[in-house]
C-alpha cells in the first residue's frame, strides 16, 4: 500500500497546477461548510438557549388537553396537588432531571388605577424558576428579580405602555375556576425584557400569591417547567419520562401531557430551515467534490492511457491498477479536506475575534460564538473523503479494465 | 528443451464489416534461452504476433503453449498473472514509468507484481543496474536520461523478475545505429547470463543478423526461418558486448 500511495503522490506532484486547482477547489468548499456549519450551528443553539433558558424550560408536563387550550389559559385543567406530588416523585427520581419549576398560568387585568389591561401571569417559586430558567434574570432591564409575595414583574412593552415603573404599585385581576373575580395589590419589583415565543411576554408573581389570588383552596400547577442536565439528551428524556408517566395511566389513559421545547416554540421550524440549508450546503460539497475529482481522474487516466497498459503488460493485476488510481482520487480528497478544516478553523477564529452580533426580538446586540464541533468536522471530514473514493471509482475502474494491447497502441 | 510451440496460430481483426487476418495459421517452435528474431516489413504480422506469444491478445485459431501452458485458455486475470511470473517486455518506446527513479522503475515489477521483499528488490535491482550498465543513473528520472540509457532500463526491467521469456518489439526503432547495436549486444548478454529465452522483432536487416534464429513473416506468414551460427554474430555487435 505503500509504494501504490507514494505512486499516487508523485503523480499528483507531475501534475502541480491541476492538483493544486482541484484541491483547493475542494478545501473551499469544506472551508464554506465548515464556517457555515459552525455560524449556523451555534445560531440555533444560542437561540433555542434563548428560548429554553429565557420562558420554556427543556420540557414541560401539563395535564391532558391544558397545551390544545393553551390560548385561553383553562384553569379547569390544571393538576392538583396530588397529581403534582406524583409528578414531582417521579422528577426527583429521574437522574437526567437538573430542576423543575410548577407554574400557575392564568390570563388577567393588569391595571395602574387610571388604566387597565390584558396580561397572562405566571405565578412560579422563585427559587425553582430561576434554577429551571437561568436566563430569566438576564432579561430584567430596571429592579430585582427576587419575586417576593406581593411583588410583580412586568413585561417591557406592557410596562412602557401603561407608564408603570419599579416601586409603582398595580392590581392584578382575575377570574377562577368557578367566575368568581377577585382582585390582589403588587409592587412592581422588575421590568422583563420580552423574548420572542410563547410566554415572551408573560408577567410573573410569587406562586403563594397567584394561589390566594385565583382563590384556590389547594394549590393547583398549570404546567411544570423541566430543565434537564444534558440538553442533547433531551429526546431519550421525553421518551424515558413519557413511559414513566404511561405506567400512572389510569384506566389505560395518562393523564399527563409531556412536551419539549419543539412541541412548544415556533421557533423549531427556523431551526429545521437551517438543517435543511445544511444538509443543502452539504450537498453542494459532495457535487463540488465529485465532479471535480471525477473530471480530474478521468483526465488522468485518459492522458495516461500508454502507461495503464505498460504496468498492466507488465502484470500488475486489475485490482492493483484500480488501487493505484483510486489512492489519488482519495490523496486529492484528503488534501482538500484537510487543507479546508484547517483554514476553516482560522476563518472561525477571525469571525470570533471580530464578534458577530444580532438582534433576536427585543434582545439587542447578542454576540454570536461560532464554534465547530469535533463531531461535526469529522462528519464532514469523512464525507469529502468517502465522496473522493466514490469520485475516483470510475475513472479507476475504467483504467483497470483497459485492455494492455489496446493501451499500449494508444498514441 | 522447447520452452514456445505455436500450432496453426491465426489472428484476425474485423473492422466494420471487414475482417483482415494478420496471422495466417503460423507453426513453429522456439527453444529454452534463444536469442530469436522475427523480422519483417511493416504489416507483416510481427506486433500481433508477439502480443500474443506475450499473452496481451488472444489469437482467434490455434494453439500457442509456453512451458506447457495453453495461454489462449486462460482468463484476463491469469493472463496477467502468467505477464507477471513468466514474460518480461520491452517496448519500442522504452515505456518508462516518469514519476519513477531509474531504481523505482527497475524495481516496480518485483515492487507491485511480484510482491518482494525490500532487500530482495534491492539487491535484484543493483545486479540489474550492473549488468546494464547504469548504476550511476540510477536516481535520474527517465526524462533526465538519453533513449539508449532509457532501452537499458527498460532491459533491466524486464529481466527483474527473472522471466522465462522477454519479448521486444522493434526495441531499437527509436535509437540510432550505434546505439541499437549497443541494446542488442546488452540483451544478449543479459540473456548469457540469465539464461532467458529472448525474442524481439525487427525490420533493421543489421540488427537481425545478432539473432541466433531469424523467423521472417511476409503477410501473416513464417516464409523464411533461419539459424544463424553464435559465431556469426557481427563484429560490432561482438564488440559492444565486450564494451558493455
Amino acid at each position: 500500500m505503500r509504494n501504490i500511495i507514494k505512486i499516487a503522490v508523485r503523480n499528483l506532484i507531475r501534475y502541480k497546477r491541476r492538483t493544486l486547482l482541484t484541491s483547493s477547489l475542494i478545501s473551499l468548499g469544506v472551508v464554506f461548510v465548515v464556517v457555515y456549519v459552525a455560524i449556523a450551528g451555534s445560531f440555533k443553539s444560542l437561540i433555542v438557549g434563548q428560548i429554553t433558558d429565557s420562558m420554556l424550560g427543556h420540557a414541560q408536563i401539563h395535564r391532558k388537553g391544558f397545551v390544545e387550550s393553551i390560548e385561553n389559559l383553562p384553569l379547569n385543567l390544571t393538576l392538583s396537588e396530588e397529581q403534582f406530588k406524583q409528578i414531582e416523585t417521579v422528577l426527583r427520581e429521574n437522574g437526567a432531571v437538573e430542576s423543575y419549576s410548577p407554574r400557575i398560568k392564568f390570563a388577567g387585568m393588569f391595571s395602574n388605577f387610571m388604566e387597565t389591561t390584558n396580561i397572562r401571569m405566571n405565578g412560579v417559586y422563585p427559587g425553582k424558576e430561576h434554577k429551571t430558567i437561568p436566563l430569566l434574570s438576564k432579561r430584567l432591564t430596571a429592579g430585582s428579580d427576587s419575586l417576593k409575595r406581593g411583588e410583580i414583574l412586568v413585561p417591557e412593552l406592557l410596562a412602557q405602555g401603561m407608564n408603570v415603573k419599579t416601586g409603582d404599585g398595580v392590581v392584578i385581576i382575575a377570574t377562577n375556576r368557578d367566575g368568581s373575580v377577585n382582585g390582589m395589590q403588587f409592587t412592581v419589583s422588575g421590568i422583563l425584557n420580552s423574548v420572542v415565543g410563547p410566554g415572551g411576554r408573560d408577567g410573573y408573581i410569587n406562586f403563594d400569591d397567584a394561589v390566594e389570588l385565583l382563590r384556590m383552596e389547594r394549590a393547583e400547577v398549570s404546567e411544570v417547567a423541566i430543565r434537564v442536565k444534558n440538553f442533547d439528551r433531551l429526546g431519550a428524556f421525553e421518551k424515558n419520562i413519557k413511559q414513566e408517566f404511561a405506567d400512572l395511566s389510569i384506566g389505560g389513559k395518562s393523564i399527563y401531557e409531556v412536551h419539549t421545547w419543539e412541541k412548544l416554540s415556533p421557533f423549531v421550524n427556523i431551526a429545521k430551515m437551517i438543517d435543511i440549508m445544511t444538509q443543502f450546503i452539504r450537498i453542494m460539497l459532495v457535487a463540488i467534490v465529485l465532479i471535480s475529482i471525477m473530471n480530474v481522474m478521468m483526465m488522468a487516466v485518459y492522458e495516461r492511457i500508454r502507461e495503464i497498459g505498460t504496468v498492466a503488460a507488465i502484470g500488475t493485476l486489475p485490482e492493483k491498477i484500480l488501487y493505484m488510481y483510486l489512492t489519488e482520487g482519495f490523496l486529492l480528497g484528503v488534501a482538500g479536506s484537510l487543507a479546508g478544516v484547517i483554514i476553516g478553523i482560522i476563518v472561525i477564529i477571525a469571525i470570533n475575534a471580530v464578534g458577530i452580533t444580532f438582534n433576536f426580538g427585543r434582545q439587542q446586540g447578542i454576540v454570536l460564538r461560532a464554534a465547530l464541533s469535533v463531531p461535526e468536522t469529522v462528519a464532514i471530514t469523512i464525507t469529502v473523503l468517502a465522496v473522493s473514493l466514490a469520485a475516483g471509482f470510475y475513472p479507476a475502474y475504467k483504467a483497470s479494465r483497459m485492455e494492455p494491447v489496446e493501451a499500449l497502441r494508444h498514441i | 528443451m522447447e520452452i514456445i510451440h505455436a500450432e496453426d496460430l491465426k489472428k484476425n481483426y474485423t473492422v466494420g464489416e471487414i475482417t483482415v487476418s494478420a496471422l495466417k495459421g503460423l507453426s513453429f517452435s522456439i527453444k529454452t534461452s534463444s536469442f530469436i528474431s522475427f523480422v519483417g516489413p511493416s504489416g507483416s504480422g510481427k506486433t500481433t504476433l508477439l502480443n500474443i506469444l506475450g499473452c496481451l491478445d488472444i489469437p482467434t485459431g490455434g494453439r500457442v503453449t509456453i512451458e506447457g501452458t495453453d495461454i489462449s485458455k486462460l482468463n484476463r486475470r491469469e493472463r496477467a498473472a502468467f505477464r507477471g511470473e513468466r514474460i518480461g517486455f520491452i517496448f519500442q518506446d522504452f515505456n518508462l514509468m516518469p514519476v519513477l527513479t531509474v531504481f523505482e522503475n527497475i524495481e516496480y515489477p518485483l515492487m507491485m507484481v511480484q510482491n518482494i521483499p525490500p532487500a530482495r528488490r534491492k539487491e535484484q535491482v543493483q545486479r540489474l543496474l550492473a549488468g546494464v550498465g547504469m548504476e550511476d543513473q540510477k536516481e535520474k528520472y527517465p526524462d533526465q536520461i538519453s533513449g539508449g540509457q532509457k532501452q537499458r532500463v527498460a532491459i533491466a526491467r524486464a529481466l527483474a523478475t527473472d522471466p522465462k521469456i522477454v519479448l521486444a518489439d522493434e526495441p531499437t526503432a527509436n535509437l540510432d545505429h550505434e546505439t541499437a547495436y549497443r541494446i542488442i549486444a546488452i540483451m544478449r548478454k543479459m540473456k548469457d547470463e540469465f539464461g532467458t529465452t529472448f525474442i524481439f522483432s525487427t525490420h533493421d536487416p543489421k540488427i537481425m543478423g545478432e539473432a541466433e534464429i531469424i523467423f521472417s513473416l511476409e503477410d501473416g506468414l513464417i516464409t523464411k526461418r533461419k539459424a544463424v551460427k553464435k559465431r556469426t554474430a557481427t563484429k560490432k555487435g561482438k564488440a559492444h558486448a565486450k564494451h558493455n
